[in-house]
């Protein structure tokens, strides 16, 4: 039986992204309930309940992270919405904005209800344009109908929505990298603690989730917990801390694919499937050699590693919130799928994945801002042919010693730097000495990267 | 109480609110670290100062397995912090109950030598050309705490160099770490942000705004806080290698803030003026007035011997026989008119040099007059941090004083107690203009030219004027004798700021040819034999002088509080 989308069931509507469809479709509703109906803390518990972990990359327990905010907090409290989405590949959130904005809003209304805020930021990346301009007149028409600004609905509860556009930077997607940019900064992120549910935008308790988790709130406020709960993947019972991967995900498929595209399905789907069925399978009738589970930062899936005591292969993982980490990979990430064929050379790959985050470090911790540009020069040495054997074990030593899991920088973009690195060679060390002992130069001239900053 | 464990040491805090480094510097373990300074936030990102943390729990001690920024982690009771020198504890304590497959000290060294390893991708090791080279963190902590060949073969990243970015100070871009001391300098203390970092990743550079340069009053202070060769003072810069100077606790002159400073020297030539921190005087900085106004002490056209008038013109005159004749002209004076005989004493001039002064005329008659020297005001008390539009801020972090002289306050208390009250400069001249003066000996060592401009309107027959001062003046020019003043940097004494803390001047330099220090020629004059000695001096002065009771024992480095 095919999986009936619900997160994107409204994107292929016509006018989908007006007030009045999204009203028809019974759009709304829920958020009038909850204000008519529900205390604050109630629906804080219903998303909690729900399962519901933040999709923006981290996983984290939506529900439970809105209780870390200071009770009875008598100032301002903020919602900020990371629409960054800068991983590459990545481009599920981009989808619900242009497509179905009133979905994402409902979700921000009703969370800024239950964590008692009455401002919600909303951080865009500038290259949305598109996404920007329907969220703005989507945003203007909530305001004509009433349903943002002052006393909503005659309930005395008050909210509004600012749009804000970044200027092109990964590290904005960062949470307090958001909060410093939004505040008029270099996004350089911020030490922790304090956590911006104690000390955020502004200096004030703030909450940061992402677009498609909105879009989530909406739905499980809409369908209850139970619909939430009955796709995807329970806890792990030999995992105490683990709090399962409920619910309907949107998976990007990228690559070298027959058909790249934006899917929802329950949480818990596998690589092969996911590139097979619903991608089309690899392009050019050629196989998989390596996949990103979750953007480039999760590392790599070696499609033909056989798993441990099993016919199947890293391509057979699920893609919940543990799948990727079983084998090596740092998480599910962004749930940006992207395929490399056969036939392409994992040190273009890795190369390539180099120059990224050299370029997007925000080059305040010495690891992260040193790290990256090293590995950049060696990848870039191995590509002209140039590597030396040892080059590999250094590769592998610099992208271990960075990131927040050994403690030595700031934030997680440095370990989203690592993990390709000592995933593709601890997983393809073969073709990487090969490519030494040859002295083989890459034949794929060196991409540019865009520079809009 | 609280008590943490630093390489099995324990270290009792008390209830201080204390992060890692802190806590182990208390227990004399030095965690290395470039980004932190105890006077700026705290950023957490050099990474420098990586340590491994556990919690001791019923003699066991559990170990998070990752490191922690030692700068940015508070401590508590209990708290064990492990360094990279674990290898290097006092082996004598029992060591703590760790874990069996735990290595102290293992992760913490590594870490801390990959961020040097790090460090040193793009830096360009050009320490032979360097000013920073001898006093050099990243040296410093490269030979402890590196590994002695890099890995790294390709090429280094080569920003250019930005002289430009301040009159005073150029940054050698190639050098920076990225540690953000100065930029942070600029917001939090000087205020006005003129440092940023511009580009991202291993490309960042520090920079300004293009047509603001860096030219605050406080800038200099960047220099000190940069841990490599990267901000160069270009005063200072190519002068000197700094393994040759010799360097001295001192008091800066330059205002009534008394900032306490290093002085580093070489071959009696001062090169180079630094803050010393001091939280009873200012602080951790000092404003860059104060750092160069050293360079009257080297001036060549300073008053080096003394001098008396012959045929209308000042001539060289040995020092005894210069120091008989004033003595003994001032001691006919006396006789014929005790209260035709005046003393000014600059606020220049250290307490005890007043005090000796003021001995050696009252001593003879209680009739002589003892006044005040002008005392030099420029503007108004100027506050940091100030804002983007020159506006000072809230809470002030560094205040620098209009009063433009160190010792204004010792002088008063000397002259309170010796003279009875306060007898202010414009008294002087005017009883020297009315005649009512007949000898008056001038007490100056003004560092700024301008301050005897009086005397160009001043026509007295007659009048028997010494003067002891750095440069010739309009007083110069009337006086009969004339004694080359000594420079803070070249004599022992006491300083009282506007606070009443009371510091010590230690001797830096040695006073060029025949120029004594004020002391040595107050003493001299007064027929006192021997040379002058401090500790002696203040045990008198503390008698006699009550507000400086303080001054007979020992007066510990960072000063005393008389009040
Ligand atoms: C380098 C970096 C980039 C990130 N970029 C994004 C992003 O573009 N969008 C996003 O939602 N979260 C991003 N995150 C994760 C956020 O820090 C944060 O965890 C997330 O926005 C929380 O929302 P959620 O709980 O709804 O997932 C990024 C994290 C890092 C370390
Ligand atoms: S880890 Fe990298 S991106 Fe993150 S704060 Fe540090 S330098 Fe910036
Ligand atoms: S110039 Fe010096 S103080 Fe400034 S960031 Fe660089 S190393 Fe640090
Ligand atoms: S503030 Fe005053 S005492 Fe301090 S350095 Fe400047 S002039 Fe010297
Ligand atoms: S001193 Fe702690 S990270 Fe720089």
């Amino acid at each position: 039986m095919a999986y009936e989308p619900i997160l994107l069931a409204r994107v292929n509507k016509p006018d989908s992204t007006r007030l009045e469809g999204y009203r028809i479709d019974g759009g709304y509703a829920s958020f009038e309930r909850a204000l008519a109906e529900l205390k604050p803390e109630e629906v804080t518990t219903r998303v909690k309940d729900s399962g519901l972990r933040g999709r923006g990359g981290a996983g984290f327990p939506t529900g439970l992270k809105w209780t870390f905010l200071p009770k009875d907090h008598p100032g301002p409290i903020y919602l900020c919405i990371n629409a960054d989405e800068s991983e590459p590949c990545t481009y599920n959130n981009r989808i619900l904005m242009e497509k179905d904005p009133h979905q994402v809003l409902e979700g921000i209304m009703l969370a800024c209800y239950a964590i008692k805020s009455r401002c919600a930021y909303f951080y865009i990346r500038y290259e949305y344009g598109t996404a920007y301009r329907t969220l703005q007149s989507a945003i203007d028409e909530l305001y004509q109908a009433g349903l943002l600004g002052k006393n909503i609905l005659g309930s005395g509860f008050d909210l509004d929505i600012f749009l804000h556009r970044g200027a092109g930077a990964y590290i904005c997607g960062e949470e307090t990298g958001l909060i410093e940019s939004l505040e008029g900064k270099r996004a350089w992120p911020r030490i922790k603690p304090p956590f911006p549910a104690i000390e955020g935008a502004f200096r004030k308790p703030t909450i940061v989730n992402n677009v498609e988790t909105m879009a989530c709130v909406t739905q499980i406020m809409r369908r209850g917990n139970d619909w939430f709960k009955s796709m995807g993947v329970p806890p792990d019972p030999k995992n105490p801390r683990d709090a399962g991967s409920y619910g309907p995900k949107l998976y990007t498929i990228a690559g070298h694919v027959n058909t790249p595209k934006c899917v929802e399905l329950p949480m818990g789907v596998t690589i092969r499937e996911l590139v097979e069925k619903h991608g089309g399978g690899v392009w050019k009738g050629l196989k998989a050699k390596a996949v990103n589970p979750g953007g480039i930062s999760m590392g790599f899936v070696d499609c033909n590693l056989k798993l441990k005591d099993s016919d199947q292969t890293e391509y057979d993982i699920p893609l919940d919130f543990n799948g990727p980490g079983r084998v090596g990979c740092l998480g599910l990430g962004t749930a940006a799928v992207t395929v490399i064929d056969e036939q392409t050379s994992m040190v273009d790959v890795l190369h390539n994945v180099c120059q990224f985050f050299a370029h997007e470090s925000c080059g305040q911790c010495t690891p992260c801002r040193e790290g990256t540009g090293w590995m950049l020069k060696m990848t870039d040495r191995l590509r002209r042919g140039q590597g030396r054997k040892e080059d590999l074990d250094i590769l592998v030593d610099v992208s271990d010693r960075i990131g927040i899991i050994p403690g030595t920088t700031i934030c997680g973009l440095s370990d989203g730097a690592g993990w390709p690195v000592k995933t593709a060679i601890r997983k393809f060390r073969k073709e990487f000495e090969d490519a030494i002992q040859s002295g083989r130069k890459s034949v794929v001239k060196s991409l540019k990267l865009l520079g809009a900053h | 109480m609280a008590t943490v464990y630093v390489n099995d040491k324990p270290v009792d805090i008390g209830n201080e609110r204390l992060n890692c480094v802190q806590a182990a510097e208390k227990g004399g373990i030095h965690i290395p670290h470039y980004c932190y300074h105890p006077d700026l936030t705290v950023v957490a990102s050099c990474r420098m100062c990586l340590v491994e943390m556990g919690d001791l729990k019923d003699g066991k001690v559990a170990i998070t397995p990752k490191v922690f920024p030692g700068c940015q982690t508070p401590v508590k009771d209990g708290t064990v912090i492990v360094t990279g020198d674990y290898a290097k504890r006092d082996t004598s304590l029992p060591v703590l109950g760790y874990p069996d497959n735990y290595k102290p000290g293992d992760r913490a060294k590594k870490a801390q030598a990959d961020t040097l390893e790090g460090l040193l991708i793009n830096h360009p090791l050009d320490c032979p050309v360097c000013d920073k080279a001898g006093e050099c963190k990243l040296q410093d902590y490269s030979f402890q705490y590196g590994r002695s060949q890099s890995r790294m073969i390709d090429e280094k990243n080569t920003p250019p160099n930005k002289p430009e970015i301040s009159s005073k100070i150029t940054l050698f871009t190639d050098r920076c770490i990225m540690c953000t001391r100065c930029v942070r300098f600029t917001r939090e203390v000087s205020g006005q942000a003129e440092l940023s970092v511009v580009s991202r990743g291993h490309h960042s550079e520090i920079d300004v705004f293009p047509g603001e340069p860096l030219e605050n009053k406080l800038a200099g202070n960047v220099v000190d806080l940069c841990p490599v060769g990267a901000l160069g003072s270009k005063d200072f810069l190519y002068k000197q290698r700094v393994w040759y100077l010799k360097t001295e606790d001192s008091v800066c002159a330059g205002c009534s803030t008394g900032c306490s400073i290093s002085a580093d020297s070489n071959k009696d030539v001062i090169f180079r003026l630094r803050p010393r921190p001091n939280p009873q005087a200012q602080g951790y900085f000092m404003c860059d007035e104060g750092r160069h106004g050293y360079h009257y002490v080297n001036a060549a056209e300073r008053l080096n011997r003394p001098h008396v008038r012959k045929d209308g013109k000042l001539a060289p005159i040995a020092y005894t026989d210069a120091v008989k004749a004033v003595s003994d002209e001032f001691k006919d004076a006396i006789k014929k008119n005790a209260a035709s005989v005046w003393l000014v004493l600059s606020p220049f001039l250290t307490v005890e040099e007043a005090f000796l002064a003021a001995k050696w005329l009252k001593e003879s008659s209680k009739q002589v007059k003892l006044a005040l020297g002008p005392v030099p005001f420029v503007g108004e008390d100027d506050t940091y941090p100030k804002d983007r539009r020159g506006k000072a801020l809230q809470p002030v972090r560094f205040t620098i004083r209009a009063e433009k002289c160190p010792n204004r306050r010792g002088v008063e208390e000397v002259l309170r107690t010796l003279q009875g009250d306060v007898i202010t400069f414009p008294k002087v001249i005017e009883a020297i203009k009315k005649g009512d003066a007949k000898a008056v000996f001038l007490a100056g060592g003004y560092p700024v030219k301008g301050s005897f401009d009086v005397f160009s309107e001043v026509k007295a027959e007659n009048l028997l004027l010494a003067v002891s001062d750095f440069f010739t003046s309009p007083a110069t020019e009337l006086a009969k004798y004339v004694f080359p003043a000594a420079a803070f940097s070249e004599k022992e004494g006491t300083y009282l700021n506007h606070a009443n803390l009371a510091q010590t001047l230690h001797k830096v330099s040695h006073a060029p040819q025949e120029t004594r220090q004020e002391g040595q020629l107050f003493q001299d004059l007064a027929h006192r034999r021997g040379l002058f000695n401090l500790a002696a001096v203040r045990k008198e002065l503390a008698k006699e002088v009550p507000f400086f009771g303080k001054l007979a024992d020992q007066v510990p480095e960072l000063g005393v509080k008389l009040v």
